[in-house]
């Protein structure tokens, strides 16, 4: 528990920070703002990943799925969260119900392969969305409000996504640890053995698919009023790996791993992009390193061997 | 009616260049249980190497041979190097490694040649173009992709079926552990099958290079093509990775004009032309979700 809550209180921190005038530029809470988004949603990846083991490579859809349901709400002049949040979550939630009935008939690679296809889909389709930009994308005309208040605006914005992250978290921890998800676990452990004991994994695994697509969903609603601006790009295939990335660098099946992988992924494009335009250079031989030498993740750096 | 001929044509040909891709990855997945996405990274270094070889050795033939050889010896030291430590790890390790490789390789080669698309200028012997109908003139370099990959797909299906070598591959495609406990280097089988499939996909880069501009990242879209292809086929299999190729080249192609018309006649023109080609470019990923649906192990499975 001690690690998740020092994580929480460091991000804490910058607005508190900030408020007492000390200098940190707008650089720093813009930079971990991003960090944060992206934790939601690699940490709702890290239920179905981590704990529920299905390797989603299609993750990014729910992501982009989330930010569309700002764009087009928007364009319809609706802006409160209040609407544009449920929509949101459902139509992710209902992206992932209708594949993942499909998706779940298939194991190990296909699984990868066909959750990859059906996020393909979301990207073609939101690329033809000619209403809403094609390919070039849409620029919202105003961020989403929350009962008419401005919490995703300025200063507010910051402490309002630490807020959501923290709830995700809390959410996720609390399923995690209910007979739903120790359920979801047991099957990932040994599917013929939980469903000797009766359980339905099909039904188990889709609702976990349902559950992390929507909180993702959230993300997407999130990252759209971050950068003002959606497109297709949110689907693309290499989001949805940077997605996989997160978790599996943070640690797989910690939860708040997947914040420290989503720190080190955007740190990495940030300060190595500021270093060199070629970064990718650095960053690349970094993952497969991890890979190699980091066998738990971030998360595990200093835990004991199992 | 001509439109539909030079469309098939078309189809078989992005068929047979996406089948070499396909080959390689689907014998290296299937023998090995090895996800590589670094596969299309052959593909594209074929096509770099291919222009470089080609401009040095002065010529498209000698600098086709030495670039599909560089491919593969790039591939073998790859293997050697690191996917060889990754083989007892699990999908999700090999799925990451690998990404991290597409990431450094894209950029590496963004920083030799430049992010400006580069052109291999096609063979003056295949150059030319002959009468298909009345009318109607068919590149012949097509038509010589299609051949090859024709040829390729004969020669390993040979390799795979009448050789022994080819024998211990399938074997080892169903049943590694045993054919290693058989005195079987399993280890060499490896290095040869990731060989023969990482020259397969520089060559296959090398064909491509003189109808598409050689750019960074042009690997990932084959390679996404290319797993489609050998999830519908079915994992290990040529000859489902040949026949699934066949159908996403042509569903893609042909499908690609076929719903565009279809759309125009079903739904008024502005609706139309958005959602056709929407359609076209999910079409195959739809096939896909179709195959997998009905089978969810791929037509013709190696492992069954």
């Amino acid at each position: 528990m001690k690690l998740p809550l020092a994580i929480f209180a460091l991000l804490a921190l910058v607005p508190i920070l900030s408020a007492l005038g000390v200098p940190l530029g707008g650089f720093v809470p813009l930079l971990l703002g991003r960090v944060m988004i992206f934790a939601i949603a690699a940490m709702s990846l890290d239920l179905i990943l981590g704990i529920g083991g299905l390797a989603s490579f299609g993750h990014a859809a729910p992501l982009a799925i989330g930010a569309y349901a700002v764009a087009i709400l928007d364009a319809a002049n609706i802006h409160d969260a209040v609407i544009v949040v449920p929509v949101a979550m459902a139509a992710a939630g209902f992206f992932a119900t209708a594949t993942g009935a499909v998706a779940l008939r298939t194991r190990g690679v296909n699984f990868i392969m066909i959750t990859l296809a059906f996020a393909q889909m979301i990207y073609f389709a939101a690329a033809s969305l000619a209403d809403y930009g094609g390919d070039d994308g849409y620029t919202l005309y105003s961020r989403t409000t929350v009962l008419g208040a401005k919490l995703l605006d300025g200063k507010a914005f910051y402490p309002t996504v630490l807020v959501v992250l923290f709830l995700v978290w809390l959410k996720l921890r609390i399923i995690a640890a209910s007979r739903f998800g120790r359920t979801l676990s047991a099957i990932r452990q040994n599917r013929p053995r939980a469903q000797a004991l009766g359980f339905n994994a099909f039904a188990v695994e889709l609702a976990a698919m349902a559950i992390a697509s929507a909180l993702c969903a959230l993300a997407g609603v999130l990252l759209a009023n971050e950068a003002e601006f959606v497109s297709p790009a949110f689907a693309s295939w290499a989001r949805s790996g940077d997605l996989m990335v997160m978790v599996i660098l943070g640690g797989v099946g910690s939860l708040h791993g997947a914040i420290l992988g989503a720190f080190a992924v955007v740190m990495a494009e940030e300060a190595l992009g500021r270093l060199t335009q070629h970064w990718p250079l650095l960053f690349g031989p970094s993952l497969v390193l991890a890979v190699l030498f980091l066998r738990r993740g971030i998360a595990g750096i200093g835990g004991r061997r199992d | 009616m001509t439109l539909l001929a030079v469309q098939l044509l078309n189809g078989f040909q992005l068929g047979m260049l996406l089948f070499l891709v396909a080959a390689g990855l689907t014998l290296v997945f299937g023998v090995m249980n090895f996800v590589n996405l670094a596969h299309g990274v052959q593909y594209m270094l074929g096509a770099y190497l291919g222009v470089t070889c080609a401009s040095l050795a002065g010529g498209f033939w000698l600098g086709l041979l030495l670039a599909a050889m560089a491919a593969g010896a790039f591939g073998l030291a790859l293997e050697w190097l690191i996917f060889r430590h990754l083989y007892a790890r699990s999908d999700l390790d090999q799925v990451l490694a690998t990404f991290g490789i597409i990431v450094t390789l894209n950029e590496a080669v963004r920083l030799l040649w430049g992010s400006a698309p580069l052109e291999l200028p096609m063979p003056d012997l295949l150059s030319g173009s002959f009468m298909l109908m009345d009318g109607l003139r068919y590149p012949v370099y097509r038509i010589a992709i299609t051949a090859v990959g024709l040829l390729v797909g004969l020669a390993l299906a040979f390799l795979v079926n009448r050789t022994r070598a080819g024998m211990l591959i399938r074997a080892g495609a169903s049943n590694p552990d045993m054919v290693n406990a058989l005195g079987v280097d399993i280890r060499r089988l490896f290095r040869l099958v990731f060989g023969i499939g990482a020259m397969l996909a520089g060559f296959a880069g090398v064909l491509a290079a003189p109808l598409v501009s050689v750019e960074p990242g042009m690997g990932e879209n084959v390679l996404i093509l290319a797993f489609v292809v050998i999830v519908i086929g079915g994992i290990g299999s040529i000859r489902g990775a040949f026949i699934a190729a066949i159908l996403v080249g042509l569903v893609d192609t042909v499908g690609r004009t076929m719903i565009t018309d279809l759309s125009h006649a079903v739904l008024s023109g502005q609706a139309a032309s958005r959602l056709g080609p929407a359609l076209a470019s999910m079409l195959i990923y739809l096939v896909m979700a179709a195959v997998l649906a009905w089978r969810p192990a791929g037509l013709f499975p190696a492992r069954t």
